[in-house]
Parts: C-alpha cells; sequence; structure tokens
C-alpha cells in the first residue's frame, strides 16, 4: 500500500527482501547502503542479535529523484530468515508494495529455498495479498560459489510464473542494483494504474 | 482487503499538522510524531528537526507491531497506548483510528500526567479527522500518476 502524500509531495513505498537464513538480504541492503550518495540515503537500521543474525529487520529508507513533482521514496525492509521467526515474518510483510525473493544458490540450500518461498506465499495471504497479483522479483543470490544450482534448474523451482529474475553475488554488488531497480519499476507501473 | 492506496490531501496534512502543532506546546513535550502504521511520517512537530524521523517512525511501527503480535497471541485486544520511561527523556505512545500511531517525546519540563491528559484530547481530534477521511471517495480525482512513462521511471535511477 503505497502512501501518497499530496502536501509533502512525496510518494513511500514499502519493498521486502525475503529469503531462507543467510542467503544474503542484509548484504544486499548493505551494498545498496554503501553505494548511495548520502543525500539520497537515510540512516541503515539493523535490530540484529549479538551475531549478526536478523533479529527483527533491516531498515533501508532510499530516497529517489521525483516523477511528476513526487519526491518517490522506497522503505527497504528485510525479514529474518530463521524458521522461528515466523511471526516477526508477518508483520513486517504488512503494508507491502513489492517483494525481493532473494534465493540462496547453493545446492544444499535448496529445499530452504522451497520452504521459504512457500513461506512466503502463505504469510501473504494471511493479510489479503496475492503473489501473483504483487510486484514481484526474484535474485539468485551467491554465483560465486562453486556448488551452486544451474540458473534454470532454480528458475524452473522457483520461478514457474517468469517474474524478472537476476543472478547475483551481493557481496561485490553484483546484480543487487538491477534486481532493486527492476522491483521498484514494478511498483511504480502499479502506481500508473491507479493502484 | 485494505484499500490498495493511503492518498492523503494537503488539506487533511494540515489538519493533522495543527493537532501537532497544539499537543507540543499544551503537553510541553519535545517532539510530537504521527506516523501511519507501516512506518510513514504523517507529521511532526516540536524540535523533530533535530531528530532522523524516518528511523524513529520505522522502529515506533515495529514497535507496535511486535506490541500488537503479542496482544494477539494472548488474545488481548490491541494494546491502546505504550509508554516508556527514559532518566531523560520518555516516550508515550497511542494508537489512533487504529491505523495512526501519536509519539510523544517529553522530559523534565512537563509531566506524564499532563501529558496524557492533552494526548487524550488530540486523540479525539484526529479520531475526528480519520473518520471524515475514511469517508472521503478512496481515489484521487485525477491520478497523477497516469502519465508516468517508462522514461520517467528510468530516469530515477540514473544518477
Ligand atoms: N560467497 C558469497 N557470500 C555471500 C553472498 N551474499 C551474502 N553472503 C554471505 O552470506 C552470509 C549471510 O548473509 P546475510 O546477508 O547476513 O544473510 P541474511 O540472513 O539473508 O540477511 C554473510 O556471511 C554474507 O557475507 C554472495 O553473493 N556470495
Ligand atoms: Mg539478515
Amino acid at each position: 500500500m503505497s502512501f501518497i502524500n499530496y502536501s509533502s509531495r512525496e510518494i513511500n513505498c514499502k519493498l521486502v527482501y525475503y529469503g531462507p537464513g543467510l542467503c544474503g538480504k542484509t548484504t544486499n541492503l548493505q551494498y545498496i547502503y554503501n553505494k548511495t550518495r548520502p543525500d539520497a540515503k537515510g540512516k541503515m537500521i539493523s535490530l540484529a542479535t549479538e551475531t549478526e543474525r536478523t533479529l527483527f529487520f533491516d531498515f533501508l529508507p532510499l530516497s529517489l529523484g521525483e516523477i511528476r513533482g513526487f519526491r518517490t521514496r522506497f522503505h527497504l525492509y528485510t525479514v529474518p530468515g530463521q524458521v522461528f521467526y515466523d511471526a516477526s515474518r508477518k508483520l513486517i510483510l504488512k503494508g507491502v508494495d513489492g517483494v525481493c525473493f532473494v534465493a540462496d544458490s547453493q545446492m544444499e540450500r535448496m529445499e530452504a529455498n522451497i520452504e521459504s518461498l512457500e513461506n512466503l506465499r502463505v504469510n501473504l495471504q494471511e493479510q489479503g495479498y496475492d503473489l501473483d497479483k504483487l510486484p514481484y522479483v526474484i535474485q539468485y543470490n551467491k554465483r560465486d560459489l562453486p556448488n551452486v544450482v544451474p540458473v534454470e534448474e532454480l528458475s524452473e523451482v522457483l520461478n514457474p510464473t517468469k517474474v524478472p529474475e537476476f543472478e547475483a553475488v551481493a557481496t561485490t554488488g553484483k546484480g543487487v542494483f538491477d534486481t532493486l531497480k527492476a522491483l521498484a519499476k514494478q511498483v511504480l507501473t502499479e502506481l500508473r494504474k491507479g493502484g | 482487503m485494505l484499500s490498495p492506496n493511503a492518498v492523503m490531501y494537503e488539506e487533511e496534512v494540515r489538519k493533522i499538522q495543527e493537532v501537532a502543532d497544539k499537543l507540543a506546546v499544551d503537553s510541553r513535550a519535545r517532539t510530537i510524531l504521527v506516523v501511519d502504521k507501516n512506518g510513514q511520517l504523517i507529521a511532526a512537530a516540536g524540535n523533530a528537526h533535530e531528530l532522523d524521523t524516518t528511523s524513529l517512525s520505522s522502529l515506533v511501527a515495529g514497535n507496535v507491531a511486535a506490541t500488537g503480535g503479542i496482544a494477539k497471541l494472548i488474545e488481548e485486544e490491541e494494546f491502546t497506548g505504550q509508554f516508556h520511561e527514559g532518566k531523560g527523556i520518555s516516550v508515550h505512545l497511542s494508537i489512533v483510528a487504529r491505523r495512526i500511531i501519536l509519539v510523544v517525546l517529553f522530559d523534565k519540563n512537563t509531566t506524564h500526567g499532563l501529558v496524557r491528559l492533552r494526548v487524550r484530547k488530540a486523540v479525539e481530534e484526529l479520531e475526528k479527522i480519520f473518520a471524515e477521511m475514511a469517508q472521503r471517495p478512496q481515489q484521487p480525482q485525477v491520478n497523477v500518476f497516469a502519465e508516468i512513462t517508462d522514461a520517467d521511471i528510468d530516469n530515477l535511477f540514473n544518477d
């Protein structure tokens, strides 16, 4: 649910990075944060455990340029990946405008990917959303590692509806902005339809 | 299903801002924030300009969402407010019309009692404003975004 403020002439949109634990969601946000001009970003907030695992969420506000006289702001959130944080994940999905599913390309994480994607669909449904109707992109992360599943196979299993998909290495930034741009573009295109 | 987009018009924001300004003065608080439950700031008064209101709004919304989750688990109605007492600054949170969070930051320049009293009045006024907003037609008369082109969107990302 994007928030359009005719007084401050701002559009605010909420993007959520979803995916299994350790797939690289926080790393995506960190890279975006590091590569964004100071005047276009706010503070990045990470509510994390002492071992740097996301406890509740990461939050990164970005302020892109103007469209038709309206400043576009994107609030990026990540969810905690571990299974037992499901209640927190549901909260973060409230009011979401677009979802990026970050998959971990490693062979041994395939099951975790599938489980997390199903969890995303169910949690969205509970909030009255349909993943197939939301702006939605998929990122295949950790492409630099040796034991990765071929992209074709990942796509077949995780992306049956063929939404935009991107290969990434979040630690070096490969594919990170392409993923974000594709998602932001879908969200703004949705606005054009009048929501 | 929720309304697809939350739209606020100048007139509405102005009324909310007036309530926030008045509350800042009457309660002698440091800062007033009016935040929607998704973490977007709607209005701010007092010394808000000295603070990182974007981060504050997101954290306050996260906090309220988490307590709301707790309330649901123990089958309590949503908690109507929260109070966090600090050494220097205390925080008073109230839920307005089930979708807005009114945040008051205050220090020794006032008392919790006075803050509570003034907040009650402000909440009533805000509820009236949001009730009126709920009555008005959902869609803006003109969708200014209908004209957005692909080029407009691409330009956003070109530094
Ligand atoms: N090799 C490699 N490691 C990555 C990549 N992306 C993230 N990581 C590492 O994976 C670990 C978990 O990343 P994190 O972003 O915290 O995962 P999250 O649980 O999804 O937030 C960290 O040690 C990252 O440095 C990647 O593309 N390649
Ligand atoms: Mg994380």
